[in-house]
């Protein structure tokens, strides 16, 4: 599958399998690099890739410790994106909630046609 | 009357910067959603969302025809859109381009897919923009529910001021 276009904000960040999957280890709390390479089953430079672009987008924050380097999650851009783009979800909420109702109806107008057919 | 509670939730993703996904899935066959897409007596019972009327539901089901749906809010204003069909697979797939009528330079390409499963249908819509800009102008125009939802808001504000 072709890449999509370069990502650039949190939404685009998460659109990617394998970088929800580093945020959800995330969610239960802080990790070293180390543990999402075992915990993902990925190579531990496609980790970092996957980290970098989490980094980049303000989603996930590190911190040395030692020799290691440990993530933790960061909620707050996507929250902001996620706030922005429901606005707009909603709009089609209402929409199809209406659209649910005419298929229904829909549906009942073609039961008898269905049973005449037969 | 108070809309029915929805069965279905529709999930919006940005999986570009130049695109927005909106997926839900339906309890029809397909060939029932793809005629509220394309009948206009049908389209006028849901596109308006029950925020107001639909006055007009141009549908010219062709390639190259041309279709125009124009939404007149409770508030009072109108939301007009038009476009063109560009591909027609009968209860499938439906290619069109759309624009809103107030950023004509601002036209995006829209995919609808029709997908079903055990008499449940799952219907997609793609939403292709030229760029990033258009893109977010899309999503932040939020439509005529955006600025219902600043103005019901504007209210709630002013009535908790008058609470305390």
């Amino acid at each position: 599958m072709p890449r999509a276009a370069t990502t650039t904000d949190a939404f685009n960040a998460v659109a990617e399998p394998r970088r929800r999957e580093i945020l959800d280890a995330l969610a239960q709390g802080e990790r070293p690099v180390n543990d999402l390479v075992t915990l993902l089953d990925l190579a531990q430079p496609q980790v970092s890739k996957h980290l970098r672009v989490l980094r980049e987008v303000g989603l996930v924050v590190s911190r040395d410790e030692g020799r290691q380097r440990v993530y933790r999650l960061n909620g707050r851009p996507l929250k902001t994106i996620y706030e922005w783009v429901s606005r707009y979800e909603r709009t089609w909420n209402e929409k199809f909630a209406a659209l649910d109702d005419v298929l229904d109806e829909l549906k009942q107008k073609e039961k008898p046609n269905a049973r005449k057919r037969r | 009357m108070p809309a029915s509670a929805a069965k279905h939730r529709a999930v919006v993703t940005l999986p570009s910067d130049t695109q927005i996904l909106i997926e839900r899935p339906f309890d029809a066959p397909k060939h029932l959603v793809y005629k509220a897409w394309t009948t206009p007596e049908l389209i006028k019972r849901w596109w308006n969302a029950k925020r107001g009327t639909v006055t007009v539901a141009e549908v010219d089901l062709r390639i190259g025809g041309t279709w125009r749906w124009v939404l007149m809010t409770d508030r009072g204003f109108e939301v007009a859109f038009h476009g063109e069909y560009r591909e027609i697979v009968p209860n499938e797939r439906l290619v069109f381009t759309e624009i809103f009528e107030p950023m004509p330079q601002a036209g995006s390409l829209n995919t609808l897919t029709f997908v079903e499963k055990d008499g449940h249908t799952m219907l997609t819509i793609l939403t292709e923009h030229a760029n990033k800009s258009n893109r977010d102008a899309h999503i932040n125009s939020g439509m005529e529910a955006g600025m219902q939802d600043a103005m019901d808001l504007l209210e709630q504000v002013a009535s908790s001021l008058t609470d305390n």
